[in-house]
C-alpha cells in the first residue's frame, strides 16, 4: 500500500467520522426539539387559561347561578356544587368496589383468576369515556325516565373502578408476606388480618391511588352529557339533572354568547387548578413514604 | 412499614382477637370481596349486551348496509357509518403521524441523551399535561389553535403542499378552520403524554448491556439509540403507538369541538368531519324516543367499543411482551 493510498483512506475516514459525529449531533438536537415540542402545547394553554380566565374568577363566580343566555353576569355556582356532588357519589360508589375487588385479587384469587380479571380492568381503562355515558343512558336514565345526578354519579362510579382496582392491587402486593405470615401464626382471622394489617399498612397508597382516580374522573365530560345532563338552576337532589364544572364548560364554549365564552374560561381555570391541586396532594403523599 | 412494637403484643393488639375467629368471618369477606372483583367483568358484560340488544332494530333493519353507506339523515331514517368512521380513522391517522415521532423521541431524550436533573421535572411537566380534561383542550382549541392555524398555518400548508400531485389533494380546498386536520392536532396534543411515558417505559427496559457493547463498537450516540435500544425496543414502542391509537379512536369532547360537525368524507383534511364519538356526544341526547335514531347511535357506540377494544387488547399485548415486569399501568 502507497503512502498516497494510506493518507486518501484516512481522510475519507475522518470524512465519514464527521458526518456520523455531525448525524448523532442532529439527531440529540432533534430529541431535545421534540421535547420542546412536547410542552409547549401545556403551556399555551396554561398561559391562556390566566389570561382569558383569571379575570373572570371573582366572589359572583363562585355564589351566583347563571344568568339567562345572553345576559351578562351570573356564575358557576351550582356547577362547582354539582361536580362535587357527582365526584363524591361517584367515589363513595366506585373506591370500595375497586379496593375490594383489588383485596381479592391480592389475598384471595389464583394467579390465573387475578391475570384475567386484571385484564378485564385494563379493557375497561381502554374503553372511550363516551361509552360509558351510553351504557349508562341504557341502564339507569331510561328506566328511570329522566336525567339524573345518580345516573352522572353511576358513570363515573364505573370509570373509577377498574382504575382503583389496578392501583390498589399494585399497593397490596408491595405489603411483605412476612407480615401475613406473622399475623396467621398469632391465630388472626384471616380476613381480620386483611383489613387490620395488609389494608393499613397499604392505607396511604390506597388513598393516593383513589385521589388519582379522582383527579381522572373530574375533568370527564363526556359520560355525564346524557347522565347528569346539566342543569343552568340550582339542583342537588339524586333524581333530577345536575350540573357540573365540565359540562358548563362545555355548554358555554359552544354557545353564541360572549360572556358565556369568558365564563368557560374561567371555569375551565378553576378546573384545572382543582386537577392539579389533587395531582399536588398525591405527589405529596407518595414522597413521603413508599406505601 | 414495620409494625409499632408495643402493637405486636396480643393484649395491645389493635384487632380484636379476643373472641375464637367466627367461621363466618372469613367466608363473608371473602365473598364479598369475590363479589367486588366480578363486578368488573359484570361491567363489561353489561356493556356488550345493552349495546348489541339496544342496535337490534337498525341491526335488523339495515344489516351491514350501515356499515357501507354514506347518508346520515335521522329525518329521512338514513342512517350510514361510514363518515363518522372515516372522519374516526382520519383524526387517528393524523394524531399518529404527529405524536408518535414527537413521543419516541421525547423517551429518547428522557432516557438516554437528557442531563439527569433535567428528567425528572421534564417527566412531571409530561403528566401535567396528561391531566388537562378533553374539555379543555377543546376550549383551547376552538379560541386559539384553530384561529391560528386556519389564518397562519393552513393558508402556508396549502400553498406549500398543495401543489404536489397525490398528497396535494389533502391539502386543497377551502379552508374552515374547524376539520380533520385541526381535531387530528388536538387529538395529537393529548395522545403523547402516554405515548411518551409507555416509550419512556419500553426503553428504561432495553438491557444497559445493549448500549454498552454497541459503544464499545465505536457507536456514536445515535448509533447506540438507533441500533441498540430502538430496534431492541421496537415491538415494545409500537406497543405504546397502538396505545396512543386507542385512545385517539375514542376522543370525544375536544375533537366534537374543533372538527366542524358534519357528517361527509371529503379528501381534504381542511374540510369538516365527524366522528363516531362526536355524533354520538351531539346526537345521542336528541334522539330521545325515536327508536330507531337511538338504535342507530347506539350501533355507532357498538363500532366503536369494537375498534377500541381489538386497538387496546393488541397494544397491551405488545406491551406486556417488550416489559419484563409485565402488565403496563397506562392501558
Amino acid at each position: 500500500m502507497t503512502t498516497v493510498e494510506a493518507s486518501g483512506r484516512r481522510l475519507e475516514d475522518q470524512h465519514q467520522h464527521r458526518w456520523r459525529r455531525f448525524k448523532s449531533g442532529a439527531m440529540s438536537a432533534l430529541a431535545v426539539l421534540s421535547a420542546a415540542a412536547v410542552i409547549l402545547p401545556l403551556g399555551f394553554v396554561l398561559f391562556h387559561l390566566l389570561l382569558q380566565g383569571a379575570s373572570s374568577v371573582n366572589v359572583d363566580f363562585f355564589t351566583r347561578t347563571p344568568a339567562a343566555p345572553g345576559s351578562p353576569g351570573g356564575g358557576m355556582a351550582n356547577a362547582i356544587a354539582g361536580s362535587a356532588e357527582l365526584l363524591a357519589l361517584a367515589t363513595a360508589l366506585g373506591a370500595p368496589i375497586g379496593v375490594l375487588g383489588a383485596i381479592y385479587l391480592s389475598e384471595y384469587s389464583s394467579p390465573a383468576v387475578a391475570a384475567s380479571i386484571r385484564f378485564v380492568a385494563d379493557v375497561l381503562n381502554g374503553v372511550p369515556s363516551i361509552i360509558w355515558g351510553v351504557l349508562v343512558f341504557g341502564v339507569v336514565v331510561v328506566p328511570m325516565h329522566g336525567f339524573s345526578t345518580l345516573a352522572g354519579a353511576v358513570a363515573l362510579a364505573i370509570m373509577m373502578i377498574p382504575l382503583v382496582l389496578r392501583t390498589t392491587e399494585e399497593v397490596l402486593l408491595l405489603v411483605p408476606g412476612g407480615y401475613r405470615e406473622a399475623a396467621l401464626a398469632l391465630g388472626i382471622a384471616r380476613w381480620k388480618i386483611v383489613v387490620h394489617i395488609v389494608v393499613r399498612t397499604a392505607s396511604r397508597g390506597i388513598v393516593t391511588g383513589v385521589l388519582l382516580a379522582v383527579a381522572r374522573i373530574s375533568g370527564e365530560t363526556a359520560p355525564l352529557l346524557f347522565t347528569a345532563f346539566g342543569n343552568l338552576n340550582w339542583n342537588l337532589g339524586l333524581t333530577q339533572p345536575i350540573a357540573a364544572l365540565p359540562l358548563q364548560i362545555y355548554t358555554y364554549a359552544v354557545s353564541p354568547y360572549e360572556d358565556w365564552h369568558r365564563q368557560a374560561w374561567a371555569g375551565a381555570l378553576v378546573l384545572i387548578s382543582l386537577i392539579f391541586l389533587l395531582n399536588l396532594s398525591v405527589r405529596f403523599l407518595t414522597r413521603a413514604k413508599r406505601l | 412499614m414495620p409494625l409499632p412494637a408495643e402493637k405486636t403484643e396480643l393484649e395491645d393488639s389493635p384487632i380484636p382477637v379476643g373472641k375464637a375467629a367466627s367461621p363466618w368471618g372469613n367466608a363473608t369477606f371473602r365473598s364479598v370481596a369475590l363479589a367486588a372483583a366480578l363486578v368488573a367483568v359484570a361491567i363489561l358484560l353489561l356493556l356488550v349486551w345493552q349495546l348489541v340488544s339496544d342496535s337490534l332494530p337498525t341491526l335488523r333493519a339495515f344489516g351491514l348496509k350501515l356499515l357501507a353507506s354514506e347518508d346520515w339523515n335521522a329525518g329521512a331514517e338514513e342512517y350510514g357509518a361510514l363518515p363518522f368512521i372515516y372522519g374516526t380513522v382520519v383524526t387517528s391517522a393524523i394524531a399518529l403521524v404527529l405524536a408518535v415521532p414527537l413521543s419516541i423521541f421525547t423517551a429518547v431524550y428522557l432516557t438516554d441523551l437528557a442531563p439527569v436533573w433535567i428528567r425528572q421535572p421534564l417527566v412531571s411537566l409530561i403528566e401535567m399535561l396528561a391531566a388537562v380534561p378533553s374539555v379543555i383542550w377543546g376550549l383551547w382549541g376552538i379560541f386559539v389553535l384553530v384561529p391560528w392555524l386556519r389564518t397562519a398555518v393552513f393558508p402556508a400548508l396549502r400553498a406549500v403542499l398543495g401543489p404536489i400531485p397525490g398528497v396535494g389533494s389533502l391539502f386543497s380546498g377551502p379552508i374552515f378552520g374547524l376539520g380533520y386536520l385541526s381535531a387530528g392536532i388536538i387529538v395529537a396534543v393529548m395522545i403523547v403524554p402516554i405515548v411518551t411515558a409507555v416509550s419512556r417505559e419500553i426503553l428504561r427496559s432495553v438491557p444497559n448491556l445493549q448500549r454498552e457493547a454497541a459503544y464499545a463498537l465505536g457507536a456514536t450516540r445515535w448509533e447506540v439509540t438507533r441500533i441498540a435500544v430502538l430496534s431492541y425496543a421496537r415491538r415494545g414502542l409500537l406497543g405504546a403507538a397502538v396505545l396512543g391509537l386507542g385512545r385517539a379512536l375514542g376522543e370525544t369532547m375536544a375533537v366534537t369541538m374543533v372538527i366542524g360537525n358534519s357528517p361527509q368524507i371529503s379528501a381534504s383534511l381542511f374540510a369538516p368531519g365527524y366522528t363516531l364519538a362526536s355524533v354520538i356526544a351531539n346526537e345521542f341526547g336528541e334522539a330521545g324516543a325515536d327508536r330507531m335514531y337511538t338504535s342507530a347511535l347506539f350501533e355507532l357506540g357498538l363500532i366503536l367499543l369494537v375498534i377500541t377494544v381489538v386497538v387496546n387488547v393488541g397494544a397491551l399485548l405488545l406491551v406486556r411482551a417488550a416489559t419484563t415486569k409485565g402488565g403496563s399501568r397506562f392501558a
